[in-house]
Parts: structure tokens; sequence; C-alpha cells
């Protein structure tokens, strides 16, 4: 695999020449694999926010490099608009940025801004909203008459419109129910698996990022402080409980009984691995 | 004991669209809490538990039914800053229930508009905030703070009323896992410090093993109501109704498939480790 | 960006200037402006100079951050300064074209700026010492009277206290939606003045939508914390006029009659 993104030494300053002058990303450098499925995870403050509006150009580096491909994304300012349909950014409770007249209109306003004709947007309305999970009779309702999670859909579907390389999702399933939370996760994993363009998504829920991610980076003051598979990164559980970010709750449990004297592996992260280790610990003993 | 809040046969419908038939949000709702509980109230969202939670200080009224708060009814129109002292609602949206630029002057709201006299408004200012942690935040401006911090000042405004029980209406559905804790742990040991009643309205289960008593609501009424360790096990049931059971359970669940001699309703981390341990010794 | 843009322009501080009641500087601020208007000669405009002088000193506030604060309205005070020089009648000392320079216009022009200027520097002295709750507070306390009026003197300091605390969450917001719609192509910098208009409605219609839905919100969050209007309500902090509020309105008394008798003589 290449890397799609190279984020070279990246810092990134609020405040500069005032006494909040604080430094949100301090020296990163990170590398988003073509087709990988990643997480960044780390919490409020961590600096995740500002980072992966780097990624697609709405903030610009303090100091640092971010690559596209091979090419530095500033390296014509001019063409940054560019770099956006390459990247597509869906910002938190991203409901709250809708306001065309129909679901339509809404969705087709980024394929729109690229300049595309009538019947490529059509297409690509269509195919974003099968993939956002939702159906066609909504296409000339008013965005403000579907429900919550619906909004949040039709949002979403308004990113994968434009088609991009990378979709970078900031906490996709924040303040939906448990079920409304695993269908948006499901219908992420999808559209991950059938477009197979990389996909980035940015969670404080361990479990969330766990179960369906293939590698994960952890941010914690200002930077990375851990990169790798969940099963490499929760090998480290102490430490992401030292910077205060929680572990599943599946590899708790393992830590404990680990803990406890059982040869169990401690980072594990699911209910059935956790459950073939025991039969198989069992089965050992017997 | 005492009933802080009740209610019977409850119902409630929202206005319909233009030409719809009116959907009852809440289908006769018999529910009693007890002054000095923690009850949890989950449901997925459109389950009714908001609507019941507007019922509880008054901000709805019964469409049918009756809901009493300390004996008072909230349909009694002269009653309601007497019902509203008893019962604080904290909301969802941190940002969207604070009134004052300054914490202090935020959190003196509520008594400013019940009339307590000045120097007494000070002492209770101080006095909430403390109960929640944040004195030293007194004099900051509110943007600058945290989600969670925001949400337990606007907990301190609650308790600046010296309310006999406070109903979470959601209030950490938008925190990330630092602030979700914080909020609990203050609500947690308002509950056991000051005896006040809480009525937790989420859907994060986990958040349910902390309370006293489990209340499961689906389309409009309560389908379960039990203790944590009854609820929370019926892995099946809550999986029906769009919910989940915490992992520790689902993992008992799937080691009793599997032959393993454990009990269901070990929640925690610790317990689960402990009755699988002992699986193992035996 | 929007984030970075300071509002309301307080600098907290713990000087005499600050710790006078809120109602005793919005006093002297109206009783300064009067003395302003009245003062007529070098003399007068003089003692006016030496009392903002004296203002600035006691704040503590950097007379920098008053220079500065005149910057928005450099346009307006050279405008006028032209206006009086070129147009006031007289004795004629120059003349080009169709423009003569008068004696007089030199003097009205140069009293003219100093005019707009100190009146400027002193209302900029009340709002940078004082808060705006306080300032709330003291115009709500002021004006206490005009209730019986029928004038909504309590709602409409509510309404300008809870609109000071939403300018900052709501601007965070404009910079999270403007963000948001860039993200989609949006271009808000480029294009004839009517399609730049046309680009803003991605960002007013959610602003408007949360604006609304905040209002919603905070309404009944308000209703739930028994608020019913201004009827029996009370004060965390109750204002109350010290010793030093009234020695600095005494003193300024005097000054304002020195001001007043100096012009009664012409001067």
């Amino acid at each position: 695999m290449k890397p799609i993104i190279r984020v070279e030494n990246l810092t990134h300053t609020y405040g500069v020449n005032t006494p909040f002058c604080r430094n949100a990303v301090d020296h990163v450098s990170m590398e988003i694999m073509e087709g990988e499925f990643l997480g960044i995870i780390g919490h409020t403050g961590s600096g995740k926010s500002t980072l992966i509006q780097h990624l697609n150009g709405l903030l610009k580096p303090t100091s640092g490099r971010i690559l596209l491909g091979e090419e530095d994304i500033w390296a014509d300012p001019k063409r940054i608009r560019n770099v956006r349909f390459r990247v597509g950014l869906v910002f938190q409770y991203p409901e709250y940025q809708l306001f065309e007249e129909t679901v339509y209109k809404d969705i087709a306003f980024g394929p729109k801004n690229m300049g595309l004709d009538e019947k490529e947007i059509d297409r690509r309305v269509r195919s974003a909203l099968a993939f956002s999970g939702l159906g066609e009779e909504l296409l000339d309702k008013s965005p403000f008459d579907l429900s919550g999670g619906q909004k949040r859909r039709v949002a979403i579907a308004g990113v994968i419109a434009m088609e991009p390389e990378v979709l970078i999702l900031d906490e996709p399933s924040a303040g939906l129910d448990p079920a409304g939370r695993q269908s948006m996760l499901e219908n992420i994993r999808n559209y991950h698996k059938e477009k197979g363009t990389t996909v980035v998504m940015v969670s404080h829920s361990m479990d969330e990022v766990a179960e369906n991610v293939d590698r994960i980076a952890v941010l914690a003051n200002a930077g990375v402080v851990m990169s790798g598979t969940p099963h490499q990164v929760f090998s480290r559980a102490q430490e992401l409980l030292d910077v205060g970010l929680n572990v599943p709750q599946v590899t708790q449990v393992a830590m404990e009984l680990k803990r406890q004297g059982l040869a169990i592996d401690p980072a594990v992260y699911t209910v059935a691995d956790l459950r073939a280790a025991l039969c198989a610990l069992r089965g050992g003993i017997a | 004991m005492t009933d802080i809040i009740k209610t019977e046969n409850l119902t409630f419908a929202y206005p319909p669209d233009e030409g719809k038939e009116p959907v009852l949000a809440l289908q006769g709702i018999d529910l009693s809490i007890t002054q000095g509980s923690f009850t949890v109230v989950l449901g997925h969202n459109g389950s009714g538990k908001s609507t019941l939670a507007k019922h509880m200080n008054a901000v709805l009224l019964p469409g049918g039914g009756t809901v009493w708060v300390d004996g008072l009814d909230t349909a009694n129109e002269e009653l309601l800053i007497e019902i509203r002292r008893r019962v604080g609602m904290v909301f969802q949206n941190p940002d969207n229930q604070i009134v004052a630029n300054v914490v202090e002057e935020d959190v003196a709201f509520g008594p400013e508009n019940l009339g307590i006299p000045t120097p007494e408004i000070q002492a209770r200012v101080s006095a909430a905030l403390k109960a929640v942690g944040m004195e030293e935040f007194t004099l900051h401006a509110p943007h600058h703070l945290s989600g969670g911090q925001k949400q337990r000042i606007a907990i301190a405004g609650v308790i600046a009323m010296e309310p006999a029980c406070i109903v979470l209406d959601e209030s950490t559905a938008m925190l990330d896992p630092l602030g979700r804790r914080e909020v609990l742990d203050t609500v947690k040991k308002l509950n056991r410090e000051k005896n006040i009643t809480i009525i937790l309205i989420t859907h994060h289960m986990d958040e349910a093993a902390m309370a006293d008593r489990v209340v499961v609501m689906d389309g409009g009424r309560v389908v379960m109501d039990g203790t944590p360790q009854e609820i929370l096990v019926q892995v099946e049931k809550l999986q029906a109704i769009g919910l989940a059971a915490p992992h520790t359970v689902e993992l008992l669940h799937g080691l009793r498939q599997d032959g393993f001699d454990v009990p269901l309703d070990a929640l925690g981390i610790q317990e689960c480790a402990d009755v699988i341990t002992a699986s193992f010794k035996s | 960006m929007l984030k970075d843009i300071t509002l309301g322009q307080y600098f907290p501080g713990n000087s005499l200037a600050h710790k006078l009641d809120p109602r005793t500087k919005i006093l002297l601020t109206v009783l300064y402006i009067v003395t302003l208007f009245c003062a007529r000669s070098f003399v007068s405009y003089g003692i006016v100079a030496l009392l903002l002088a004296t203002g600035v000193k006691v704040s503590g506030v950097a007379p920098k951050a008053l220079v500065r604060g005149l910057k928005p309205i450099l346009f307006i005070i050279c405008f006028t300064a032209a206006l009086n020089l070129l147009y006031t009648p007289g004795e004629v000392l120059a003349s080009f074209w169709i423009f003569k320079i008068t004696k007089e216009g030199i003097f009205t022009a140069f009293f003219m700026v100093l005019r707009i200027t100190m009146l400027i520097m002193g209302t900029f002295l009340l709002t940078y010492t004082t808060s705006p709750i306080a300032l709330t507070d003291g115009l709500e306390t002021l004006l206490g009277p005009l209730k019986k009026a029928k004038v909504p003197v309590h709602e409409l300091a509510m309404i300008m206290s809870i609109a000071l605390r939403f300018i900052p969450t709501l601007i965070e917001e404009t910079d999270k939606i403007m963000s948001a719609q860039k993200a989609r192509g949006a271009d808000f910098e480029s294009g004839s003045l009517m399609q730049r208009a046309k680009a803003l409605v991605p960002i007013l219609v959610p602003l408007f939508i949360s604006a609304f839905r905040r209002a919603d919100e905070l309404a009944v969050a308000m209703e739930c914390r028994c608020y019913h209007g201004d009827a029996g309500r009370t004060k965390l902090h109750v204002l109350r006029y010290q010793a030093r509020d009234y020695l600095v309105l005494a003193a300024y008394g005097i000054v304002l009659a020195a001001v007043l008798t100096l012009a009664h003589f012409g001067l």
C-alpha cells in the first residue's frame, strides 16, 4: 500500500501574537494509506479537529506540509478548492449545515460547485443517497422535515456525492441512539468496502473504532502518541488510560483476567475474540 | 417513602402535521419515582422518554391522565413556580441553557427569579458551585468552558433553587467520555450526599448500571422496569427494541452458551472478570 | 478566522475607574459630553482635555488602546475637518479654485476634530472599564423610573444581556458552518457582488435556523428556572453607591460649573 496523504512535521498555532497563543497540533507526521479505514481517536482538545481540517486545506499549516498524492496541497493556493473535492470532510453534527429547499438540491451542492453537468450530478446524488442509507422518496422533501438521523445522512450524502478519494468523518455517530449508531457505522463500513476508497473516522468511542477500522492513530496533547492495528494499540492499554482515554470494555475485562492469573491475551477487543480465547483456554485446561 | 413524581395513565400527543392523525407519544404511563432514588430512563430516539421527562416539571402538560410533583397537580397553572422549584431540568445542549455571561450570574438566575434575598442568593450560588466542583470558575465566561463543565454549571443553576429532584434530559448525549464522566460523577454525588432524586434520561447503556432503578421505554410505553441487574441482562429483549446490552453482559451471555457456569448480572468490569476466573477455578 | 475577533472592548482591571459604580460612570460620561459641547475656547477645551487625561490615568487603560479605537472613525473626523475648513465664511487667508480657507475655518475645524476625538475617547473609557453586564445593569437601574411610563426597561436589559451572551456562541457557529460549506466547495471570495451575496445563503440559512432553535431551547430552559419576568425578582449583586462615587460625582460637578461659567463669559 502507498500513502495517499502524508502529513509532514505539521504544526498549527492558534492566536499568534496574543496571550492565548498555543500549538493545537505540534510537529505531527503521519501517513494515511490508500484504501485503508483509519480511526483517529483522542479527546476534546487533543488536536484532532485541527488536524483533519488541514487534510482538505481548510486550515493552513503554520509550518510543515500536507502532501496529497505527491503534491503539496498548498503548492498553488488558487487550486485549494480542488483539494476539498478530493478530500471530503464531514463535520461533527453535519445536519446543522443543511440549507437547501430539497434533499436533492442539498446533496447536489458539492457536485454543482465542482462544475459537473446535470446528468452526472443526478447520478451522483442518487448513488450518494443510497450509500448513506436513504430512499429516493426523500429527494423532493425539505431536509428540515426529516428526523435528526435522516438529516445527518443527507449531510453525509452531500459529501459522498463529490466522490472524494478520501472521506473523513468527524464523530459521525455522536448523539445517535444505539440502533442509529449501529446502522450509521454499517453504512460507513459498506461504503468503504464497495467504493474501496480511503475512509478516516474520528471518534472518542474506543469500542466503535475498535470494531470498524484497520488502523488506529491515537492523538493526545497535540501529537500522535500511538498508531497501529487495534490489537497493537490495545496491547498498550495502560498508556491509553494514562492519557485519559478509554479502552474497550472487552479489553478491560481481558486485562483484569490476565491480572487474576488467566493466560489471556489482554489486547483482545471484541466479545467474539474473548469468548473464543476463553473457550480455547478451557479446552487446554480440561 | 414518599413519591416525588407520580403519573397516572398519562397520555400525550404532539400536534400532528396537517391532514394527519395525531400519534400518541405517551400511551398511558403509570410511574412513581421515590424521593431520593436514582432512576435511569432508557429508550431509543422517539420512544417517548424525553416527552415523559418534559411532563415532570410541567414543560408539557398531560393530554390525558395526571402528573403529580410532590403531590402538586402539574395541570394547575397556579402551582407552576412551586412545581418547577421542586423539579429542576438539565437539557441536552449545554450552550442553549446558559443565560448569563458570567458563571455566578448564571447560577443565580433561578434564585433571582424566585425572589430570594440577595445575601441568601450569594450563599446559595457559592454552595451550588462547590457542590458541582466548579467554584474556581465563579467569575469565568461560560463560553470558554468545556461541554462537561457547562453541564455542571447548568446543574449548579438547578441546585441553587434547592430542588427535591433533578431531571437530566439526555444531558450527556453531546458530551465526550470525559465530560460524561464529570456529569455522572456529579449527579451521583448529589444523589448520595444531598439525597436529591435523580432521573437520568439517556440512551447510553453503561450509564444505566449506576442507577437504583432502570425504566425502559418503547413506543410511548414503559416496557421494562427493575434494577439494573434485572434489566441489563435481558440481551435479546433489549436488542429487539433497538438498545444494546453492555459488552460485559453480552460476553457472559455468550460464555453461558459455550457451557460456562457464570451468572449474567456481573455488570461491572471487575465483577465480570471475577465470575469468569471463579468459573475456571471450580 | 472569526474566532480571533475579540468582542466587547472591556479590559478587566482593578483601578478606581473600574471600581466605580456603573451608574456613576454612565452619569459621568453623559456629563462629560455636556461639558464638551459647552466648551468654546482653548481654556475650556484645555480643562476637558485635562479631565480626559485624568480619566485615562486613573483607569490604567493604555492611551494606545484609546487611539486605536479612533481608527474606524478616522474618515468621519477627516471629512468633518475638511468641510469646516473649506466652507466656514470669514477672513480669507488663502484661496484656490472654488475653495477659500478662512481664519474662522481653521479654528472651527480644529475644535471640531478635538470635540469628536475627545467624545469618542471619553465613551471608550466607559466601555473599556465597565463589563457589558455591569453596563446593562447600570442602565437598567438608571432607567428604572421609566418603568412607570410602561417602558419595558427590564425586558430590554434582559434582551441585551442575552445577546451579549450568545454573540461568541454564534460567531463560533458561523465559523463552523463556513468551514463546512467550504468543504463542499463553496466559494466566498471570488465572483461578482451578486454572486458573493448568493454565496452567503448556505451560511445564513443554517445560522438563522440554529439561532431560532437556540432561542426556543433557551426560552424553555429559562421557564424551567422559574423566569416569569420582572415581578418579584431579586438580584445576586445589588448596585450600591459607595463614598467614592459621591466624591467623584461632586468633584465633577465643580468642573462642570467652571466650564459653564467660562462659557458664560464667552471663553
